[in-house]
């Protein structure tokens, strides 16, 4: 258990680095817009998930419509779909704890526990529920944080949600220098690119997503077997 | 009905969307993950990060030195600090604070 609890930690530090940077960006900024710590604490709960809570600020302070706003979050948390379908069968047999690892799942905790190759002796179920529950910690401590700060802070936080950019960029980094084949990053990177072109800012993940994983479908016979990691 | 009360609603419909979405895939593929899923699951994580980034970067133009310069030297330079010491706290805030002094100092929009 000690290991387990060890090596899960360690497995998030970088995403305790980001969730509290970002989190706490969050925070100020659904500060500025009017709705003070508690609320930050709210949607890091009852919504849990990074870019759709930033997204939120800006609709809450417009006032949007609660259907234009479930559309809103059906295009842009699409992805996670994607992820339950990868962790389908590693989620399998995960007991009580299930539920909860699946309603934890954000870019972050996916990156974590997608293609964890994990150490003799650390015990799977338990690094799942860990590495999911610190990172949901960190978060709710980064956005509370955030929103107690913004009550004090006088300089700019213009830009403070590049923090999120730059956790996927080391994500990526990451992932390549382990990848056996770079086929998919490249195909991920193109085709959302194209998607982005053709369908504008506001549309174009859905697009990606469909394209993206009927491509990887097609290449199956020649990418089976040479995924993973070296 | 007061602001307030419509934000809760918003919260509340951002959150169920956001677990309709996350809950779906295990009730569909509850009796058997079939091959291709399987193959998906370990193939997506890669496309997927990678179209995350593009994502965070959706609204880069190049119509203006300031709506592209800012995202592309602090991306370059997330890159280059985690190549060079691949500590990931160094890499984000070194990154981030390169892209906040850029956008409020040099490439007022």
């Amino acid at each position: 258990m000690k290991k387990t609890l060890r090596y899960s930690f360690l497995a998030t530090l970088p995403v305790m680095a980001g969730y509290l940077v970002l989190g706490m960006g969050f925070g100020i900024l659904l500060y500025d817009k009017g709705y003070p710590c508690w609320w930050a604490v709210f949607m890091s709960v009852g919504i849990y998930a990074g870019s759709m809570q930033y997204v939120g600020a800006e609709l809450m302070a417009a006032g949007t419509g609660l259907l234009p706003a479930a559309l809103m979050t059906l295009m842009v948390n699409a992805r996670h779909l994607f992820y339950g379908v990868s962790m389908v069968d590693k989620y399998r047999g995960m007991g009580k704890a299930k539920p909860y690892l699946i309603y934890a799942l954000t870019d972050e905790t996916y990156s974590l526990v997608c293609d964890a190759v994990l150490p003799e002796g650390v015990d799977r179920k338990g690094y799942y529920v860990l590495v999911s529950l610190l990172d949901q910690c960190y978060w709710i401590l980064g956005s509370f944080l955030g929103g107690l700060l913004g009550s004090a802070l006088t300089i700019s936080t213009a830009g403070i949600d590049f923090s999120m950019t730059a956790l996927f960029v080391v994500i990526v980094v990451e992932q390549w220098e382990k990848a056996r084949t770079h086929v998919p990053a490249v195909l991920g990177f193109g085709i959302s690119a194209l998607c982005l072109v053709l369908f504008g800012a506001d549309r174009f993940l859905i697009p990606s997503m469909l394209a993206i994983s009927a491509l990887l479908l097609v290449l199956r016979p020649r990418l089976e077997g040479k995924e993973g990691d070296k | 009905m007061s602001g307030k009360t419509h934000a809760v609603l918003l919260v509340l419909t951002m959150g169920a969307v956001t677990q309709l979405l996350r809950f779906l895939p295990f009730a569909v593929f509850s009796k058997g993950t079939p091959k291709p899923v399987l193959y998906l699951g370990r193939v997506l994580p890669a496309a997927t990060m990678a179209m995350l980034v593009v994502y965070c970067l959706k609204n880069m133009a190049f119509s203006a030195l300031g709506a592209w310069v800012p995202e592309a030297i602090a991306v370059a330079l997330v890159v280059g600090l985690h190549k060079w010491k691949h500590n990931t706290l160094l890499s984000i805030v070194g990154g981030t604070a390169a892209y906040m002094l850029l956008v409020q100092l040099v490439f007022q929009t």
